[in-house]
């Protein structure tokens, strides 16, 4: 289904420096048991967040109020194992429409986009800035431009590039999604089909 | 014809584009596609929604086995919404006319044991499904891959994904394995060396005489541990070991169409100057048993080794430090002797007859250790019924092991097969995350050979020293 347009999202953000994230961690197992897309914001990154006794784990960063908005900035390596868009799911059920990290795994970042969640890739300094500014002043505001692919440290002016292909930029700005584009084409697959051999 | 030498992955991924979008993804064409209980019933939820159908229901296949209990299968599911699920998948596929394997079913199975076990699995085939570990059925030089649910949802309505080629790597592995080296410890190697994240983007052919006198259940294990470093698949030129393997499986081509099949598939290799985007070149003589010591697959070792120091790796020496802890485990420390409370053989990894095998040879005229608890789940019911044929069921009940029935298991543990906390688990299975066998469990990978010495010693044990 399309989701949200993304256009410009100006929002502070919340800080997870932590290296290869993995999908287990965004969303065990155990929590993908619904038939349902919504709800599993309550489960996004659970067994951080929450003691074996479902108590809030006070240390862990979605528990301190200090940090709030809807953009997720995570290490290297961010979304590593499963392709369950469960993952994405969560991040977006939580009220999270951006993630920024100086890498993703393939397939999370399919599934990102997929969601209507931006995945925004910056260099390894980028990243380092982004934390350091966060870890300034929590209430460091962000903006993050899809037309103009940019991502801006609005404190300090600082601004980055990113990279998405046009057709899924196409896609994220006016709310179109890949099914709606493959059914406008069918005829073309069902020839295709045809005269493929397998 | 163009004249320039191509790649196997060219070859096959080339034959299936629809349409190649500018600035864009390709319309890539989905030859075969699996669905299980857990990533499918929202995609299906999507069909309704928009009232679509299926296109090409019998070019998909159901099988149930995330969320399957691993014993007494012929009784209600407990959970309820495990039950639930397994009931959505069975209501969707009787619906749109999809064949579907569920509990109880003599083909169940893992979908990555099931697909290559009745001849779904095909060289040069597209094959997708809603599970990373899709990248399995590589190993008969398909091009194979997981995806998420809103790409479930394109294959089911339009036979198709939209994916931007992915870049080339080739990985050689030349030479003699060492004793006790299986196929996973070759692909836990491979791993650690390029790290977690070494093959994102890329499309992976294993190459050399490894993989080329490596039989098709290893294969199965080397290309399912492709995402393992982010690569989206790996694959392996088909050959006669492939060819043979799949001649007479229920779903395979028969008569004039296996003449024409094979004829084509003998095609399906790499040009020799063919190029890759980056290549690597391994010694087998430099693989021994390995075995993980952190929290991700990267972090695998020789098992005669010690653990590194943080200083001596790249990245991050917090998340390193983090991930030790939670191991419960030190710099510099051997994984040798360390007490082991659980093993697990099975998976989409190891979950073959071959792994089996290895299992019994090590535990045959042994007991299991009295303090290991141990689950020995086979991938299917096909396999199942081999070990029960070839007398490994007598030689797993003789050293006390309990064989189970077929599913997932312990691996992602969703079902009741969980690693409790802090207890420690060497698991046949492919992801030694944070909680992944259950909340606050440690997971050490490893070979089904060290995972049986594991489990007759009750400590981390070199397999060598057993044979």
């Amino acid at each position: 289904m399309a989701y949200d347009k993304f256009n410009v999202l100006t929002s502070t953000a919340v800080p997870l420096p932590i290296e290869n994230v993995d999908t287990d961690q965004i969303i065990p197992a155990r929590f993908l048991k619904a038939t349902k897309r919504e709800g599993f914001g309550d489960n996004l990154f659970r067994d951080w967040r929450y003691n074996t006794d479902d108590t809030p784990q006070q240390a862990f960063i979605l528990n301190n109020p200090i940090y709030t908005g809807k953009i997720l900035v995570g290490g290297t390596n961010f979304g590593s194992g499963s392709s369950r868009e469960h993952a994405a799911w969560a991040i977006y059920d939580y009220g999270f429409r951006c993630v920024v990290s100086s890498f993703f795994a393939d397939i999370f970042k399919n599934n990102a986009i997929n969601m209507g969640i931006l995945p925004v890739q910056v260099s390894p300094e980028f990243l380092e800035k982004i934390f350091a500014a966060i870890e300034a002043n929590p209430n460091t505001q962000f903006e993050v431009s899809l037309p103009q692919q940019t991502i801006v440290i609005l404190s300090s002016g600082e601004k980055q590039t990113f990279n998405i292909n046009g057709y899924k930029k196409n896609n994220l700005l006016n709310g179109f999604d890949d099914i709606d584009y493959l059914q406008a084409m069918k005829s073309d697959i069902v020839s295709f089909a045809a005269t493929h051999a397998i | 014809m163009s004249n320039t030498p191509t790649t196997l992955f060219d070859k096959v991924w080339d034959a299936h584009v629809v349409r190649k979008i500018e600035d864009g993804p390709d319309v890539f064409f989905i030859d075969r596609h699996f669905i299980h209980e857990v990533t499918s019933p929202v995609a299906f939820l999507g069909l309704e929604t928009r009232g679509i159908k299926v296109m090409v229901p019998e070019h998909t296949f159901a099988t149930a086995d995330h969320n399957t209990p691993t014993i007494n299968q012929h009784l209600p599911v407990e959970d309820p919404l495990s039950a639930n699920q397994l009931k959505a998948l069975e209501q969707n596929s009787a619906k749109y006319g999809i064949s579907h394997w569920g509990l109880g079913n003599p083909k169940n199975g893992i979908v990555h044991v099931v697909g290559p076990e009745n001849g779904i699995t095909l060289p040069g085939m597209t094959i997708v499904c809603g599970d990373s570990h899709t990248s399995t059925h590589g190993a008969f030089g398909a091009i194979a891959f997981g995806i998420g649910t809103s790409e479930v949802e394109m294959v089911l309505s339009s036979q198709c994904i939209m994916q931007p080629k992915p870049l080339k790597m080739r990985i050689n592995v030349k030479g003699t394995l060492g004793k006790a080296v299986t196929p996973k410890d070759v692909t836990l190697y491979i791993i650690s060396k390029l790290t977690t994240a070494g093959a994102t983007g890329y499309f992976v052919e294993y190459a050399g005489d490894v993989f080329e006198k490596m039989s098709m259940e290893g294969r199965m294990t080397v290309c399912n541990m492709s995402i393992e470093m982010g690569a989206r698949g790996g694959m392996i030129a088909p050959d006669e070991t492939t060819f043979s393997y799949i001649n007479g499986r229920e779903l395979a081509p028969k008569g004039e169409a296996w003449n024409k099949a094979i004829a084509y598939w003998k095609t399906l290799k790499t040009d020799a100057d063919a190029e890759f985007d980056v290549e690597y070149n391994f010694d087998a003589a430099d693989i021994e048993p390995m075995i993980t010591y952190g929290t991700n697959p990267g972090m695998g070792m020789g098992i005669s080794k010690s653990i590194p120091k943080g200083a001596d790796l790249k990245g991050g020496t917090a998340t390193y430090e983090k991930s030790l802890k939670y191991m419960g485990f030190h710099e510099d420390e051997q994984m040798i002797g360390k007490k082991v409370d659980f093993v697990f053989i099975g998976s989409c990894t190891n979950g073959r007859i071959e792994d089996f095998r290895a299992f019994a040879s090590i535990i045959k005229g042994r007991k299991k250790a009295d303090h290991v608890t141990a689950w020995v789940v086979p991938g299917s019911h096909i396999v199942e019924a081999q070990i029960k044929e070839e007398g490994i069921l007598d030689i797993l009940t003789e050293a006390g092991f309990l064989l189970r029935q077929p599913g997932c298991s312990a691996c992602l543990a969703m079902n009741d097969d969980k690693i409790p906390a802090g207890k420690y688990a060497v698991s046949t299975s492919n992801r030694n995350f944070e909680g992944r066998q259950g909340p606050g469990s440690r997971t050490l990978l490893a070979s089904p050979l060290v995972a049986a010495a594991a489990a007759v010693t009750g400590y981390v044990t070199d397999p060598r020293d057993l044979m």
